[in-house]
């Protein structure tokens, strides 16, 4: 047996050519044979094309009540925020870890401290940055669970994140970084679109 | 035996090495004869694998791997089909019983230094085997796509965006889709019913081969080979494991299947730690469950990752907790090279060995425990001070398996 092992020792500088060129050749073509099935685990054509922008009528929302839209599979949260909930945001931002949304987890016209186009009514993805999650809004003011200081926001039952009402993290909690605005426009008044910022591009 | 039956043996044995087969693994291996019941554990997580095996094949003959029919296929198993009750009960419960029978095994070797020279690679061996059981159950939980499926799925799946660079691309890959969707449970079922059962089954049979070749550890944690018959070589502490062990394998086996059996036909959820409640309702991708857990085998691991909150160095806190729970478990590979304690066996090791151990197992159930409930201020520190305890066993194991104060060990195994 350990002969076998030794063999390099007796071999000439030919073989041990032929040797490492086979490998090497071996070794292209294993990578080369594994590609195909390695991209074929990439999403494929149909869920690319499935992402298509979604309209949503926001004319029945009213104040303090949160809608759930579907958009590419994942849940979009439309919140329309009462003025005593917009006042708690900058009550809030000592406790923030990225208050002025400085990580880009935002399209540019929601870098705002409502982090919203109009500053009542937030479009945010109701997924945790954390683990995935969706995290449950509690709009009630210091419940026996979350503590006295909770004014209002979106706590994730999974790891226990916090976010404040326009979806910014709480420090020194599981997420790193504030929950995603989706690109998003209103073709009037009451109709919003989720998805892309024109109807153009959608 | 009859002539016949010999030469028919003889004929078999020119074409297939069988009777040398079954002697050197049967009749002529010679386990020490000191085994306690601790030893119950590796021939009964063989049978549970047997019984996953089977149960699982009779499961995929009437499941649907299909986002719209996977749940319903599931209820049609528990309601429609005959016997299905059973068989996916079997397999469910097996499931469970797989982790205890698996982590008793793997606590025998941690007391009895199995682990140790020169069981080095059995125990690596050992250890890739429970990263596939991990993936085997993970992958299988998914597939009855209720509520705990999605979302156990959606979270652990999503740690993998944590990975700097490549993160979401990777994620994509797996999923093989945006988000977790009917493409990925499609695939894990081929996961969980190819890949990886042939995966185990390979991974079993080898780590029964190095078992037998450098021989069972014992109680005592001393080698049986150093002491043989000089006129027979045979271990004078070693007994043959047919018939010896075989029969005592299959007491064992008969107080596992009262049990089994037990679980099966009064308590098959097990008040929601083997089945979950939120998992008997579909997969609601637009809402969380108001407390989501991982099935029970997970939780220590699951409280490690949630353990961390704050940010450290230039990594963030979420990275920190998915390297942490990874970390929870696969230290347990460095075992063999942590442990510098002259003896191997928790019998001859000193007070500090078993202080340390006995806290080690008390924060793993500690954290399981957490790791089942609603993450509060209280039970996050818990937590932390738990997971601190946990990864102490191991960090400070090479400095205090060599201080502590051990006797010495016999000549011959004891009882």
């Amino acid at each position: 047996m350990a002969d076998s092992f030794s063999i390099d020792s007796k071999m000439s500088g030919r073989r041990k050519f032929l040797v490492a060129a086979t490998s090497v050749a071996g070794g292209v073509a294993g990578v080369g044979i594994a590609t195909p099935f390695v991209l074929s685990m990439m999403p494929s054509e149909r869920a690319k094309a499935a992402g298509a922008p979604v309209e949503v009528d926001i004319s029945k929302l009213e104040e303090g009540m949160l809608l759930m839209v579907e958009w590419r599979g994942r849940v979009v949260w439309v919140l329309e925020r009462t003025p005593s909930m917009l006042a708690t945001l900058e009550k809030l931002e000592p406790k923030l870890a990225d208050p002025n949304s400085e990580k880009n987890q935002q399209p540019d016209y929601a870098k705002n401290r409502t982090r919203s186009i109009k500053p009542e009514i937030l479009v945010v993805e109701g997924i945790c940055t954390h683990l995935g999650c969706s995290p449950v809004f509690r709009k009630d003011i210091a419940p026996e669970d979350l503590g006295s200081d909770w004014l209002g926001g979106f706590f994730c039952p999974c790891h226990g994140s916090k976010f404040d009402l326009a979806g910014r993290v709480y420090k020194s909690v599981p997420a790193p970084t504030n929950l995603v605005v989706p690109p998003h426009t209103y073709l009037s008044d009451n109709v919003l679109l989720i998805g892309a910022e024109s109807k153009e591009s959608a | 035996m009859s002539k016949q039956n010999n030469s028919f043996l003889e004929w078999i044995d020119k074409r297939f090495p069988l009777v040398s087969t079954w002697k050197e693994h049967f009749t002529e291996y010679y386990a020490p004869k000191n085994f306690n019941f601790w030893y119950f554990f590796g021939s009964l997580a063989l049978l549970v694998l047997v019984n996953q095996l089977v149960t699982g094949i009779f499961l995929t003959m009437s499941y649907k791997p299909d986002a719209s029919l996977a749940f319903a296929s599931v209820e049609y198993i528990m309601r429609d089909v005959e016997f299905g009750w059973l068989i996916r009960y079997m397999h469910s419960t097996g499931a469970s019983m797989f982790f205890v029978v698996v982590y008793l095994h793997m606590f025998r070797g941690m007391m009895y230094g199995s682990y140790r020279k020169p069981r080095e690679l059995l125990w690596l061996i050992g250890m890739a085997i429970f990263f596939v059981l991990m993936s085997l159950a993970f992958t299988g939980y998914i597939l009855p796509w209720g509520q705990m499926s999605y979302w156990g799925a959606q979270v652990i799946v999503s740690m993998f965006e944590a990975i700097p660079f490549i993160g979401e691309t990777l994620h994509n890959w797996i999923l093989g889709d945006f988000m977790l969707s009917d493409a990925a449970l499609n695939r894990f079922f081929a996961y969980h019913v190819v890949t990886l059962p042939v995966l185990i089954v390979v991974l079993v049979f080898v780590h029964i081969i190095a078992l037998h070749e450098v021989g069972s550890n014992n109680p005592d944690g001393i080698e049986i080979k150093e002491n043989k018959n000089p006129e027979t070589k045979i271990p004078v502490d070693g007994i043959p494991f047919h018939p010896y062990y075989t029969v005592k394998d299959i007491f064992g086996v008969v107080v596992f299947l009262i049990v089994f059996c037990g679980i099966i036909f009064f308590a098959p959820e097990m008040g929601g730690y083997f089945l979950e409640h939120n998992n008997f309702i579909p997969a609601d991708t637009l809402k969380t469950p108001d407390h989501i857990a991982p099935v029970w085998y997970f939780t220590p691991y699951y409280s490690m990752l949630r353990a961390v909150t704050v940010n450290f160095l230039w990594v963030d806190a979420k990275l920190w907790g998915v390297f942490l729970m990874v970390a929870g478990v696969a230290i347990f590979c460095f075992l063999p090279w942590l442990d510098r304690s002259p003896v191997k066996s928790i019998r001859y090791k000193g007070p500090i060995f078993k202080f340390a151990l006995t806290l080690f197992v008390i924060s793993f159930f500690v954290l399981g425990w957490l790791g089942t409930q609603q993450p509060t201020p209280l039970y996050t520190l818990l937590a932390q001070i738990f997971s601190v305890i946990y990864f102490a066993f191991f960090i400070l194991m090479p400095w205090y398996s060599k201080i502590d104060k051990t006797k010495p060990e016999p000549k011959r195994v004891t009882k």
